[in-house]
Formats: structure tokens, sequence, C-alpha cells
């Protein structure tokens, strides 16, 4: 604390002679920039781990308490699309990878298509998701109260609580599908920024960002998948 | 004050402070959309302190109410009500943001040698997001009918008024904003450090901070996914919480509390950051046990997850899962034991120099002394089921969030004042207020400890007449408490426009935001990034503060004022 550095840090703090457009005027280094903004993403997947995490443990709590009640409302989610919308994440999370090694590698028109597929497969899931949902609505399958099922699903106002299972399956997949939303328009915005050149192989940091972002939206999905769908499809052999 | 004025003469003191990061653009709009980290300070000091005079507000109806039994003021509705909100408002709006969103946004960076947080406009969206949480407060309180308590257990929250839905919302909101500041001080105390400030030679409130942080890291999402599960509750009826769907709402306490025991660290670990700096400064003595009070921050942190069942002693869990919730809550007894012992150490042959922050300091360890006793108390499992839910409860958080939070923020608030606002506030109205302060608080909740062992119950409109002298007491000395700080509110604004010019470092204190830093700071923080090459509190090393003539900071105003230097001895001022 008693002296100031004779290095570049010290230089006066208008002179940017030397800095790169994209480093913002607080960081030395771009460098620094970079990995302060990965380790705040980080932090930032940390806390969304917590925030469903919360629902992991309502879903376990209430699955210890009601284990015939998850397996038989389970068996009336279709695993072939859950299945479907599995492989159309693993997938995307594969093409947002490459967008990222692309951009290393300054092959900046790869990286835009790569986010295209990227951004196709989330529309995907979507789409499945729609279907999905919609099914279920059609035949009164609905979160909470509006619980009033008919047809395909009758057979499930004869569980006992399956109306807190469905409810657990829309808040939870209602949730990673917001997730999803939000992922399309991140790329929807990188694709921009992309075409705009504001990329190159020293700068892709909102890239990387969203790539990591989305491998956690994926892994989510990998947690959610099994739990949900596939309990009732197990030995049972329903 | 004429010492004061002599020493802000000194070259090295005033120079640059004429342009300043309060004076380099003066328009509305430059505030608003201001990225510059003690910008965002001083509007969540603005902010905070209208949060905190509502709610005072709302304690001084509550105390006044329960002056004598019966109705005093108001009906039992509008009293369930007004300390729903008192509480609301004074833990999520209040006490979680205070110390970090005020005093760390503008100190930590400095502290650390850097010009800014990483995140700068992550900054001020975290300040506009926790304005949205504000308001949707205040259409709760439009709406009214909020009457759950703070702690908005099931089924009162499900099935009361409909305003609870504004409150979840507004509570999961300021989470974000909560969230984002965690995110971005972890971040910055990792990457923004300037040479050769290793992390063994970062300021203690630092280390306060980064514990702090991590814990809103780790507990907010929780709180923001049992308010979202809440609301969902609410508006569609899922059943999670509700017995007769399936679900339990004792599974909703077991979520809260994960996250508010934690949050009871949210604000402390930042208020033991403050006194560290406080004692090591105003005792002239390098800190006792650098090292212990840093990592019992961390550690503190790390328990404070494992200990939430200690709310929920008679909320029916299991007898194992009591008891090892009560042995763990005794363990973090130990660290903050350590925590104390390091200052009162600290303080042993050191050249003690009595100012307004210092006497907060001593105000904080008497008053967290006891805080932290009676939390031991409450956490001996067959004590607790005769004291929770009583006044004894109401007693031991308020000696540690008021006693503890509140005190060290006003400490750190007037530390730093003169930093922040390049003014000095008056000492002997600074010291009258510590006085009424303490004798207020004592008297308003030392009575609440005695009426709690009686068996008085919390959150109850009405009492039996024995109660009434000790309740008198407490209500008599919340106005005591009140005059205090309004005093403080009064002298410090007075301050602003009136007071003497500070110089860079009126206490001779001896971290960055004092050595290298004018008063008030440019707006850039440093002329020259620092080169740190001691620790925050070796003294003995600091000549650039006390040997008058030789180092000075490279110009950057770091002498301290002529009756500072020297010996190092403090004479009193005037
Ligand atoms: C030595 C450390 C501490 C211990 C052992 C401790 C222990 C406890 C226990 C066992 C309870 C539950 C009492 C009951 O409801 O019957 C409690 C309540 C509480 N404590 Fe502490 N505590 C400590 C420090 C703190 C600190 C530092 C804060 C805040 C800054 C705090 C804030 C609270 C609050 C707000 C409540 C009441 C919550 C409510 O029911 O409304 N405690 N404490
Ligand atoms: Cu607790």
């Amino acid at each position: 604390m008693a002296t100031t550095t004779a290095t570049t840090a010290d230089a006066p703090a208008h002179e940017h002679a030397h800095h790169p457009p994209h480093l913002q005027h607080h960081f030395v280094s771009s460098e620094q920039q970079f990995d302060s903004a990965k380790l705040g993403m980080w932090l930032f997947l940390i806390t969304e781990i917590l925030l469903f995490s919360g629902m992991f443990v309502a879903y376990t709590v209430y699955r210890v308490w009601h284990p015939e009640t998850f397996t038989a409302a389970s068996a009336f989610l279709d695993w072939r699309l859950g299945g479907l919308n599995t492989l159309v994440l693993l997938f995307s999370s594969y093409t947002v990878a490459l967008s990222i090694h692309y951009a290393q590698k300054d092959r900046l028109d790869r990286t835009f298509w790569m986010l295209v597929i990227t951004l196709a497969c989330a529309g995907v899931f979507m789409i499945v998701k729609a279907f999905e949902y919609g099914g279920k609505f059609a035949e009164g399958v609905f979160p909470g109260e509006a619980f009033d099922p008919v047809g395909h699903y009758a057979p499930l106002a004869d569980i006992p609580y399956a109306r807190q299972f469905f409810s657990i399956y829309f808040v939870m997949t209602g949730i990673h599908g917001f997730h999803v939303l939000v992922g399309m328009g991140i790329f929807l915005w990188l694709l921009f920024r992309v075409r705009r050149g504001d990329f190159n192989s020293e700068y892709y940091t909102h890239i990387e960002l969203a790539g990591l972002y989305w491998h956690l939206v994926d892994i989510i999905w990998i947690f959610l998948f099994p739990l949900l769908y596939l309990i009732g499809h197990g030995g049972g052999g329903h | 004050m004429s010492a004061t004025a002599k020493a802000t003469a000194a070259p090295a003191a005033h120079q640059g402070a004429s342009y300043n990061y309060l004076n380099h653009d003066k328009s509305v709009w430059s505030w608003l959309s201001t990225v510059d980290h003690k910008r965002i300070g001083v509007m969540y000091a603005f902010t905070l302190a209208i949060v905190f005079l509502v709610a005072g507000v709302l304690a001084i109806l509550v105390r006044t109410e329960l002056y004598a039994p019966g109705e005093t003021i108001m009906g039992p509705d509008a009293y369930n009500q007004t300390f729903t909100l008192h509480g609301i408002m004074m833990v999520f709006l209040f006490l979680v943001p205070s110390i970090p969103a005020i005093l760390g946004n503008f100190v930590l960076p400095i502290q650390l040698g850097a010009k800014d947080v990483a995140f700068p406009r992550l900054n001020l969206a975290s300040y506009y997001i926790y304005l949205i949480g504000g308001v949707l407060v205040v259409s709760a309180i439009i709406f009214g009918q909020v009457d759950t308590g703070w702690t908005f257990y099931t089924p009162y929250s499900s099935d009361g008024g409909s305003a609870v839905i504004f409150m979840t919302l507004a509570i999961f909101i300021a989470g974000f904003s909560s969230i984002l500041t965690g995110i971005n001080f972890i971040v910055t105390i990792h990457k923004m450090r300037a040479p050769g400030m290793t992390w063994n030679r970062l300021p203690l409130f630092v280390w306060g901070l980064y514990a702090t942080s991590i814990v809103q890291v780790l507990a907010t999402p929780v709180i923001g996914i049992t308010m979202l599960l809440l609301l969902l509750e609410r508006v569609l009826g899922i059943g999670i919480f509700d017995p007769a769907l399936g679900g339990d709402p004792i599974l909703f306490q077991h979520f809260f509390w994960f996250y508010s025991h934690p949050a009871v660290y949210i604000m402390i670990l930042p208020a033991f950051g403050i006194i560290s700096e406080l004692i090591a400064t105003f005792s002239r003595q390098r800190i006792y046990g650098y090292k212990a009070i840093a990592l019992s921050s961390v550690a503190i942190a790390m328990l404070g997850f494992l200990v939430w069942g200690h709310h929920m002693f008679v909320s029916g869990q299991s007898a194992v899962s009591a008891v090892i919730f009560s042995l763990i809550t005794y363990l973090i007894g130990i660290p903050s034991g350590i925590k104390v012992f390091n200052w009162v150490a600290t303080m042993y042959k050191g050249s003690i120099w009595l100012q307004t922050p210092m006497l907060y300091a001593l105000t904080f360890l008497f008053l967290f002394t006891i805080g932290g006793l009676t939390g031991i108390m409450v956490g001996v499992l067959a004590v607790d089921v005769h004291l929770h839910d009583t006044y004894y409860v109401v007693g031991h958080f308020h000696y540690v969030m008021m006693g503890g939070t509140v005190m060290a923020l006003l400490g750190g608030l007037h530390y730093w004042w003169p930093k922040m606002t390049g003014k000095m506030y008056n000492e002997t109205a600074g010291k009258i207020a510590v006085a009424l302060i303490f004798i207020g608080f004592n008297l308003t909740f030392f009575s609440q400890l005695i009426l709690g062992s009686q068996g008085m119950p919390r959150r109850y409109y009405d009492y039996i007449p024995a109660y009434t002298g000790l309740h008198q007491v407490s209500t008599i000395g919340s106005y005591i408490l009140a005059a205090g700080l309004f005093l403080v509110l009064f002298y410090l604004l007075w301050s602003m426009f009136k007071g003497a010019r500070a110089p860079a470092n009126p206490w001779g204190a001896a971290t960055l935001e004092w050595t290298h830093c004018t008063s008030p700071p440019d707006p850039h923080n440093f002329h020259h990034t620092p080169l740190v090459t001691r620790g925050a509190y070796d003294f003995h090393l600091a000549d650039e503060v006390f040997g008058a003539q030789s180092g000075d900071g490279a110009g950057d105003g770091a002498h301290a004022p002529a009756r500072l230097a020297g010996d190092g001895r403090v004479a009193e001022p005037q």
C-alpha cells in the first residue's frame, strides 16, 4: 500500500491506447474480463441448481410418501416423447459446444450455423412439450384445482394424490421449459451479434456463457426425464 | 473541529477532492443510470434509510399498542398487519441488503484496489430489481390484509388475505437482487484485487462480505423457489403444502428456514467485518488472530446451513433430527465466540480512541454477546420447548439483528461517512446518540427477555395485567431508541450541508480507501492502481499514515491528520 505500480496497470484511467474495443475500462486485461465473466456464470449456474433442488426435494419427499401414486401416475406420461426430447437436447448441447469451438478457431460462419441448429433443437423441444401439455389439458389434466381427468386419463381419478404428482410434473417441467425459452431468446440475440461481427477468437465470452447455461438446462432435463417419465415403466411391466 | 480543518490544509489531503465522484456530473439522470459502485452504494443508502424509517415507525406503533392491555391505539387486525409489515420490511427489504448494498458497494472495490466491481451494470440492475421488490411490498400494503408474520407459515399464507401474493412475489424478486450482489462480490474479490493484495492481506470487511456472498448465492435460490411454490399453491392449488392433497405444511417450514437461518448470517457476517475494521483502527493495533477471524466467518457460513431445524423443535420434526439440530446449533457458538475473544484481545493494550464508530463497536460487542448467549439458550431442546414463540425469542433476535447488524451498520456508516460525503459529522451529537441508542435498546429488549421467560407469547395483541409493567418499560425504551436514531438522521443530514470538510484519512486507518483515496474519492477511485506491500492492519508498516514526512501515498491523499501522526497515539479532538 506504500507505492504504486510501474506496470501498465497504473496507466491513468483515461488512457485507452492499447485497449481492445471490447475491454471494459475497469478491467486490466481481456483475460481478467473473460475469467470474471466465466466465474460469474458458474456461480449463477449454482443458484439455478439450488432453485431446482427445492423442487427435487419436494419430489423426493412425496415420492417416498406415496410411491404407488408416483409409479402409477408416471405411466400416463409418454416416455417416447420424453425420450425424443432428451435426444434433441443432448444433440443441441453438442452443437452449442461446437459453436464455441468454431468461435475459438475464428470460423464465425460455422459458429453461426451451429447456433442456428441449437436454436432449432430448442424449438423442437418446445413444440414436443406443447403437444404433451396440450394433450393433457384437452383431457382435464391440469396442475392444481382444475385437475379433472377424463378420456384416456380417466383412471387417474381413482389414484389418490395423482393431482399432486401432475402438479409437480407441471411445475418442474414448466420452470424447465421457461429456461428453454430464455435460452432461445439468448441464441437469437447471439445470432444477431455474430452476424454483426461482434465476436472473434479473442472475444467470444457471450457464446461461451450461453453454452454453459445451455448445458445446465440440458443436465436438469436429464434428471427430470427418468424421474418423471420412466419410474412407471420399470420392472413392473405396465 | 479546528484540528480537522488544519489537517485538511495539508497539501496531499485535499488534492483532487474538489473533483470527485459526487460532483463530476450532477444531473439526475447521471445518478439514475450510474454504474459507479460508489453512487450505487449512495442510492442504496437513501432507499434503505426510507425503508428503515417506515419499518421503524411501524415498530413504534406496535410498541405503543402494547403499552397497556386491551386496545390502546389499534384493533387486533390492524395490529397483526402492523407487526407483519414491520418484520417483512425489516428483514427482507432492510437487513438482508443493508450492509453489503450500502457499505459493501461503496467500500469493497476500493479496499481491493479496484476501479469498480466486476459487473458494474449488473450492480445497477440489482438496485432496480430491489426497487421493484420494494414497490410490490408497497402495493401489498395498499391491497392490505397481510397478517402472516414475516415467516409466511402455511396454511395462514395459503388461505389468508389475497395480498400475500404480492408479498411472496416481492420477496422472490428482491431475492434476485440479493443473488446478483452476491455473485458480483465473489467475482470481484477473486478477480479484481490490486497487485500485491493477497488473500492474507485482505481487510476483514472483505472477508466478511465474501462469506456473506457465499451464503447469499447458496441460500437465496431456495427462498425463491419456496415463494414460487407458495404462489402456485395459492393461485392454482398445487397441493405441495396442503395435507388434504397429499402435501405437508411442515415442508414449507423446512424450506423457509433452510433459507432464513442462513439469512441471519447474511445479516450478521458483514457486521462482523465492520467490527473488525473498527476495532483494529480505533485500537491502533494489529488485529489479533487475523486468520481465525477470517476463517471463522467462512466456518459460520458453512455451519449455518445445517441448523435450520432449531426453528422447528416444536413443529413436529422427529426427535432424532431435533437432537442433531440442537447439537450443531451449539457448534455455531464456537466460531462466534472465537470472534468476540479476538476483538477483545485486539483492544488489549491498544491505544483505544473512543470516537463514535468505536462506541458502536463496543455496543455491538456487548449486545451481540447477549444475543449469542440467548441464542444458545433457545438452542437447548428442553429449554426451547418453554421459550419458543415467546418474547424471549423476540428478545434474542433483536439483540442479534438490531444489537448486532444495525449497530455495526451505524458504526460503519459513521466510520465511512467522511469518505462517502467528504464531510465530518458532529462528534458530540454522535456520542449523545450512541448513549440514547444503547440505553433505549436495552430497556426495550432486555425487558422482553424477562417477559418471555415469564411466558408472554410473541405476536399477541393482548396480555394479562401482570405483564403490564415490563411492557411499559419496553415501550418507553423504544421511544428513547427512536429518539437516538432520529438524532443520527438529523446530524448526518446536517453534516452534508454544514459539516467540516473531511481529510483523506481522519481516523488514521491503514486500508486503501483511507491511504490511497481522496475524500470523497475520485470517480475512478485511484489516480494510480495501488501496489500493496503489507497487510490491512500492519500499522507499524504504514509509513504513509503515521510517518508524516516520508510516504505520502504518491499524492493520493494518504496522510493521517497531523494530530494523529507522530507516535501513533491519538490525541482527543479539539
Ligand atoms: C450464537 C448464534 C445463534 C444461535 C445459537 C441462535 C439460535 C436460535 C434459535 C435456537 C432460535 C429458535 C428459537 C425459537 O423459535 O424457539 C433462534 C431464533 C432466531 N434467531 Fe438466532 N441464533 C444465533 C444467532 C442469530 C443471529 C446472528 C441472528 C440474526 C442476525 C439470529 C436471528 C434469529 C431470528 C430472526 C430468530 C427468530 C425467527 C422467528 O421465529 O421469527 N440469530 N435463534
Ligand atoms: Cu436460526
